[in-house]
């Protein structure tokens, strides 16, 4: 177990045709099933609507932390916030960073999900940042009791 | 209890045990109770350099979080790992992975398939 997700794909096709893909936010809004009301800018919060069959009451939002040109997208928001009673806004967020490394004609895209131990309480959250590599390297520990009884 | 409730609380609960695995000194406790054994605060505390006091401190943190439970051995009070917490916390972790092989097999898709005429 670990505090992030990260994951590597590879595309076939250009940096250039990727970086589209993740950042002009109408194709953004074709593969990821959102309906986005403007463009990402840095610092602004986008909102929109999923266009997932089955989830189109759910709204969306998240914020644009970095662009980078066909180097790194980062936003904020908050992952799986599908219960439309729920007030996301006053749940801890996490960072989404896609990295895009060219690879002769193709894109190697990494992706990684972070700060999933952010918590409300600040006093809380800076007693885990103090530790958090050794905690990372712990739990694979704890995890490896876990998996053979799982 | 809405769902909408349930959910906060599970996200709470979440957030409380990230927190509760966020010090070395907890995580070293977890570590030595992930044994199984049920172990006394006497017994935690041989081979470490904190006092009882702290280590008492740091498991009511973790026994908050539902990390571990005190039961009774005989007069003796004896803490126990619980396992739910990090299974919980485990498979929520996976649910956002799996939603993210999704999305990316889409992007994979829709960057892949040849331009319009």
């Amino acid at each position: 177990m670990s505090n992030r997700i990260e994951k590597t794909i590879e595309l076939n096709a250009p940096v250039s045709r990727v970086w589209r893909a993740l950042t002009d936010h109408h194709e953004f809004g074709e593969w990821f099933n959102v309906k986005l009301d403007g463009p990402f800018v840095p610092g602004k919060v986008s909102n929109g609507r999923i266009t997932y069959p089955g989830y189109e009451h759910l709204t969306f939002e998240l914020v644009t932390q970095k662009i980078e040109p066909e180097r790194l997208f980062a936003f904020s928001w908050h992952p799986y916030a599908i219960d439309p009673k729920v007030d996301y806004s006053k749940e801890p967020s996490t960072l989404v960073e896609f990295r895009l490394e060219p690879k002769d004609k193709s894109t190697v895209l990494h992706l990684t999900e972070s700060g999933f131990d952010a918590i409300p309480e600040g006093r809380r959250f800076e007693a885990f940042r103090k530790n958090d590599e050794g905690w990372i390297e712990q739990l694979s520990n704890i995890k490896k009791y876990l998996e053979p009884k799982a | 209890m809405s769902r909408g409730t349930n959910r906060r609380a599970a996200l709470k609960v979440r957030a409380s045990v990230f927190a509760a695995l966020g010090a070395e000194a907890r995580l070293a406790l977890v570590e030595k109770l992930s044994t199984g054994e049920p172990q006394s605060i006497s017994r935690l505390a041989e081979g470490s350099a904190l006092t009882r006091q702290a280590i008492t401190k740091h498991l009511r943190v973790l026994e908050n979080a539902g990390v571990v439970q005190s039961v009774r051995v005989g007069r003796e009070s004896r803490f126990e790992f619980r396992q739910e917490p990090l299974k919980e916390l485990q498979s929520y972790l996976e649910r956002v992975s799996e939603q993210w092989d999704e999305a990316l097999a889409r992007l994979k898709a829709f960057v892949e398939k040849p331009l319009r005429e």
